[in-house]
């Protein structure tokens, strides 16, 4: 298998799909001529034209209504958000209109759109550009929300969400692009709905997506050389959800402890543990724990940026609560 | 070599100015371009991180403009504003280290290059949103047209703020209500990769104040004398009338977008032919021709060379930033 990294597969994703489908296009400020501010849609003016690669201005509310209306009349536009920070400037039309609009139109019209992007913190850019909005997302009826966290993941996922008839809002980790993975050379789909288990393990469950599946990872190996030994479990959809993948790991483990990037409060996380302790309440032998961000919005400060993020330590401190290890 | 059609504003004589008027404001351009450049190196170094995006060669706008207004004015920036805080009377030293992470920042460390505010000499940012602060703006002027304090609120933004609906909405409720407002265009031609011509169907942007019944004015920016006598004028009707304005500045900004950006899309031949107009030479050449000494000169040269390289001793050597905002909880866990 060939082994490339989370913005190829992306990038292929994107490729095979305008190859197959004529109506397929891309939008958004400097994916053609300038390939992309994160380089995710490199080449694609050059294969497709500018018919079908389309540079936007900064006008976010108006070319993803316009990716909405086109989506209305037959089109299935891939929206990108040159980061997910700045889709909420463009927020009404993804819930108002894209989300609603199949249940509103007593289900005339679906709206096939893929909205992606960046999301997630990235490195010292500060407040505005540096946040966690899949809890957002997730809480809309009517979006699908996709956050692969490995190459292999990025593509599947991308091109389920492309061929959806449903709007996807689809979330690429920002500090992710650049990470390695083996993908399959012949074509594959991932459904949604359909979480994975990043490393089987038997004392533990860690409830993780995006980059924090990395974290998570990370802590199993440093909790290992205690004797511990988790289990990894990547959704890779928030919306919708594998319960039953959460709900047969954690029987299995008896503790959960769930990693998010995102804020505390009414935070995705909130939702996993209601279903954990909903159908595992006899066999927890814990309380479900949560990792989070601080509370508070990111700071600049490369040393105060990693106080408030969700590290390593954060979750090996996590796993030894819920294992009764640290009295 | 072809420029796109914004470049075209009409070309104009030198305003005439004297030795005691030009040199502060020569003083401020150097300074903030030395700063910017000392910014860059140290970014290059990894000692600040994030975005940093430069204003270099466009420093004729911020200076030029600020030069006009009172301590009491307000002024609201965009991510691209170091230049605007420093000629609002910020010190290097808090601008530098706020670019460094330091607990000796103008905001402690939590804000960084794009989000510098300052209570004290009513700097309101600072904001990394496109278009998202002009109706922070309109509504700082909001507030000075409600208390009928006098002031004039200056808001800057990028000819790529032009098509999004931040600036539309601020502009039609800044004329609506007759705001103290004067929006200033920094048109340096780019929107990141995206040329003038790619972004806007009709690319002087001030043309938008004639759907509003708002005064407008357009001119190059390579002259801060010119951008001091065109913005007064805006700033005094704000003042007096109470009345917005929409002046579009053309300039230039010499390096890409960010640290991040080579800059690809632009021809070398483009930019060399605008390094040739570059507003901070022209304000020397200027200095001289009215007459300022070959000694004055120099000392002017030196103190602002010794305040840059100040400024980073002291963001180097202060101590890393230690804190986030106290009211703010750890949140449940
Ligand atoms: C709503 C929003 N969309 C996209 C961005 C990303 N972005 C930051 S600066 C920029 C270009 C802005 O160009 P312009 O307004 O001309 O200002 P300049 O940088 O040239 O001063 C873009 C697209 C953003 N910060 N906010």
């Amino acid at each position: 298998m060939a082994v490339i990294s989370y913005r190829e597969a992306l990038n292929q994703a994107m490729r095979e799909e305008m190859e197959r489908d004529q109506d397929v296009f891309v939008m958004g400020e400097e994916v053609g001529h300038y390939n992309g501010a994160y380089k995710v849609t490199q080449g694609l003016l050059q294969r497709f034209s500018e018919r079908r690669v389309v540079d936007t201005p900064i006008a976010e509310m108006g070319f993803a209504g316009i990716g909405v209306g086109a989506a209305m009349v037959g089109l299935r536009p891939i929206v990108e958000f040159m980061t997910w920070n700045f889709s909420l400037v463009a927020i009404d039309q993804i819930v108002n209109s894209a989300a609603k609009m199949f249940q509103m139109s007593g289900g005339q019209f679906n709206i096939p759109i893929v909205f992606r992007g960046p999301s997630g913190p990235a490195v010292q850019v500060g407040s505005q550009h540096s946040q966690a909005l899949e809890s957002w997302y997730a809480h809309v009826p009517g979006l699908a929300v996709a956050l692969p966290s490995t190459a292999y993941d990025a593509k599947g996922l991308l091109k389920t969400a492309i061929r959806d008839d449903n709007p996807v809002v689809f979330m690429e980790g920002e500090t992710l692009y650049g990470t390695t993975g083996e993908v399959p050379e012949a074509e594959y789909l991932i459904p949604f709905g359909q979480g994975d288990i990043k490393r089987a393990g038997a004392d533990i469950t860690l409830v993780a997506w995006s980059r924090m599946v990395h974290v998570c990872l990370d802590a199993a190996k440093v909790l290992a050389d205690d004797g511990i030994d988790c289990e990894v479990v990547d959704p890779r959809t928030l919306r919708p959800l594998d319960v039953p993948i959460i709900v047969d790991s954690v029987r299995k483990t008896g503790r959960c402890v769930i990693a998010e990037v995102g804020w505390p409060s009414a935070g995705f996380g909130a939702e996993i543990a209601y279903q954990v302790q909903r159908h595992c309440l006899d066999a927890l032998d814990a309380p479900v724990e949560r990792v989070c961000s601080d509370d508070v919005p990111m700071p600049y400060a490369k040393n105060l940026e990693d106080e408030v993020q969700p590290q390593v330590a954060d979750v090996v401190a996590a796993v030894r609560r819920a294992l009764y290890l640290d009295a | 070599m072809t420029l796109p059609d914004s470049a075209r504003v009409e070309p104009e004589q030198a305003e005439p100015t004297t030795v005691d008027e030009l040199a502060p404001l020569y003083r401020q351009m150097l300074a903030i371009r030395r700063m910017e450049e000392a910014a860059a190196k140290a970014y290059s170094q990894g000692k600040i991180g994030g975005f940093l995006h430069l204003i270099i060669g466009q420093e004729a706008v911020c200076v030029g403009s600020i030069a006009t207004l009172k301590p009491e004015d307000y002024v609201v920036a965009t991510y691209r504003e170091h230049g605007h805080a420093y000629a609002k009377g910020i010190a290097a030293r808090p601008i530098m280290a706020e670019l460094y992470g330091k607990k000796t920042g103008l905001v402690k460390g939590l804000g960084g290059s794009m989000h510098l505010f300052d209570k004290a000499t009513n700097f309101l940012g600072g904001h990394g949103i496109v278009g998202g602060h002009v109706p922070l703006a309109a509504g700082a002027a909001f507030a000075s047209k409600y208390r009928g304090d006098g002031r004039v609120t200056v808001c800057y933004f990028g000819d790529g703020a032009a098509t999004i609906g931040g600036f539309a909405e601020g502009l039609a409720l800044a004329a609506l209500w007759k705001l103290p407002i004067v929006l200033i265009c920094e048109n340096n031609q780019y929107s990141m990769g995206t040329p003038l011509y790619r972004s806007l169907a009709v690319e002087d942007v001030s043309l938008r104040a004639l759907a509003h019944g708002m005064a407008r004015d357009r001119f190059d920016g390579d002259d801060v004398i010119r951008v001091k006598r065109r913005i007064a004028e805006a700033v005094e009707r704000a003042r007096t009338t109470g009345e917005p304005s929409l002046v579009e500045i053309v300039t230039y900004r010499f390096r890409g977008h960010s640290m991040s950006d080579p800059g690809l899309y632009r021809t070398k031949d483009e930019v060399e032919e605008w390094r040739r107009r570059d507003p901070l030479n022209r304000a020397r050449e200027r200095l001289i021709e009215v007459g300022i000494t070959a000694a004055a000169l120099d000392a002017l040269e030196a103190d602002v060379k010794a305040e840059i390289e100040d400024a980073v001793r002291f963001a180097e050597e202060s101590p890393a930033a230690d804190a986030y905002l106290p009211y703010v909880t750890k949140g449940a866990q």
